[in-house]
């Protein structure tokens, strides 16, 4: 009896992330790592405190924020680790504690400084 | 016919098991004309230069799938590779990557032959029938689900393509897994729920990472890279259904 | 497999098995499906930039601008630039195989083909994207 694999769940994780990444990563990059910073096409307060409190205290932003960040990873990190595969590094019970568990380390950090912020 | 003014460098990977522990290249210069085939510049080479060169072929129009060998590093049919098209040489000929060689360009096809047999290539009825119900009907419709995928030659340019196959040989593989969806998708079969165990393993669907390369060089079209695909989606609604209550339960 | 030996005695080695290593370099396909995932990394460290925001964010606003000044540095903005890059790259190679992934859609009697559905995939990529920057100038008003 072959055995079952347990990739669908991580398959699935990969699927949601690797759409979301290609609907909406671009523009994020765009918005958090280069406009708002050099003061292009969105003011440089775009990402002031008082603003971005607003939007995570509510629950639609907090949704958000922590969706994109785990999603992302755990697209990612499907992907490295099969990446590693490929290029050799066949170490599958350290590889994957490094890969998945970079991503549960970012998805509980976020979930946690999401909700010490509050509603 | 014309005689040869041209030749070719054909290159070929020797291995003779008796003589050498490693693979070796090989040149010869072959006569050229525009209508020769890298198949029939082997057979020049094995004819009239060096009787020791061993190939598989035999319908020399890409329909038995045993002439399959690497030609300038891509998985190709050398009777539907043509010398023309690789001037000026050299042309670099080598046995199908990822399969093991048993000598000069022959490989070892066991593996992949068991693996064929094993995902049951026949039409397990969904109930019995009767001689006098008569034949099955199918809509043109229903034919279309499975055409493309019934079109294998089992030729293997498409595991000599799979770098996942060739990092793990225990890898179902392309073709067998199209050959898997053409039944799975046949309107005349019931025995999905008898292949899902093939799927569902490491070594089915979930060794696949899209690379496509498979449907790339297949000769026919199967496009075996989108059967492995479809079926991770019919392998993962098995992996989560199997959670639900059964009907009637 | 043993060597075996044959009836005269000779030694015959068994079917080669050649190497793996850098399988990926000799054939054009697969340095395009390496480029293709290497953007994984581009995501893993959005991500993470991300993570280090909310954190930040969780811990009160010196610290949120802290984080808002690193985001202003040189190398950020190298940084992004490149992740950019890596972005746009996923975005094009997911639309690429993404009719690989997916069974046969009909429409009016016709099997919709790869290049129509990629082509799909892209027009709402590049309307999402404008429609989230379109919302975020909005925002400010």
């Amino acid at each position: 009896m072959k055995k079952r694999s347990n990739a669908p769940f991580f398959w699935l994780m990969f699927g949601a992330g690797g759409m979301l990444s290609a609907l909406l990563g671009t523009a994020l990059v765009f918005i958090t790592g280069l406009a708002t910073p050099l003061g292009m096409v969105l003011k440089p307060d775009f990402m002031a405190y008082g603003r971005m409190m607003a939007f995570a205290h509510n629950f639609i932003g907090k949704g958000f924020v922590f969706v994109v960040i785990a999603l992302f990873a755990w697209h990612a990190a499907h992907r490295i680790f099969h990446s590693l595969h490929d290029v050799g590094i066949h170490n599958g019970t350290v590889a994957k504690l490094l890969c998945y568990g970079s991503a549960l380390v970012m998805t509980v950090v976020a979930a946690y400084s999401l909700l010490r912020i509050g509603f | 016919m014309a005689e040869p003014t041209q030749t070719i460098e054909i290159q070929v990977l020797r291995y003779r098991p008796e003589q050498e522990t490693e693979p070796v290249w090989q040149s010869y210069q072959v006569p050229f004309t525009e209508d020769m085939s890298v198949l029939q510049g082997l057979q020049y080479i094995k004819d009239e230069i060096d009787g020791s060169v061993s190939f598989r072929w035999s319908c020399r129009m890409a329909i038995c799938g045993s002439c399959g060998m690497m030609i300038n590093r891509k998985p190709s049919l050398s009777c539907q590779t043509f010398l023309r098209d690789l001037l000026p040489g050299p042309v670099k000929v080598e046995a199908l990557d990822h399969l093991p060689i048993e000598r000069d360009l022959v490989v070892s096809v066991e593996p992949f032959v068991k693996k064929l047999e094993s995902i049951k290539p026949y039409i397990i009825p969904k109930e019995a029938r009767a001689l006098s119900e008569g034949e099955y009907l199918q809509t043109p419709a229903q034919l279309e689900k499975i055409e493309q995928f019934s079109s294998c030659i089992n030729c293997m340019l498409c595991y000599a393509a799979c770098p996942q196959f060739g990092l793990n040989p225990e890898f179902t593989g392309p073709g067998v897994l199209a050959l898997l969806h053409r039944y799975n998708a046949d309107s005349r079969d019931g025995g999905r729920a008898e292949r899902m165990e093939i799927l569902n393993a490491e070594e089915g669907v979930w060794s696949c990472t899209a690379v496509g390369y498979c449907s790339e060089v297949c000769p026919k079209g199967v496009d075996p890279a989108n059967a492995v695909n479809q079926n991770k989606v019919n392998s993962a609604l098995d992996y989560f259904i199997r959670f639900l209550p059964k009907k009637g339960a | 497999m043993k060597p075996q030996s044959n009836e005269s005695g000779v030694r015959r080695n068994p079917p080669y098995v050649r190497p793996m290593a850098g399988w990926w370099t000799r054939n054009p396909f697969f340095v395009r499906y390496m480029v293709r995932e290497v953007t994984a990394v581009a995501v893993w460290i959005y991500a993470l930039v991300l993570t280090f925001g909310v954190v930040r964010l969780s811990q009160g606003e010196a610290a949120w601008n802290g984080w808002l000044d690193a985001m202003k540095s040189p190398a950020s903005i190298v940084l992004h630039l490149v992740l950019l890059l890596g972005m746009v790259l996923h975005v094009h190679s997911w639309f690429e195989i993404m009719p690989k992934t997916m069974a046969p859609i009909i429409v009016g009697g016709e099997r919709v083909s790869a290049e129509r559905i990629q082509r799909t995939g892209w027009t709402v990529a590049v309307v999402v994207t404008v429609l989230a920057l379109a919302l975020a100038v909005w925002s400010q008003s």
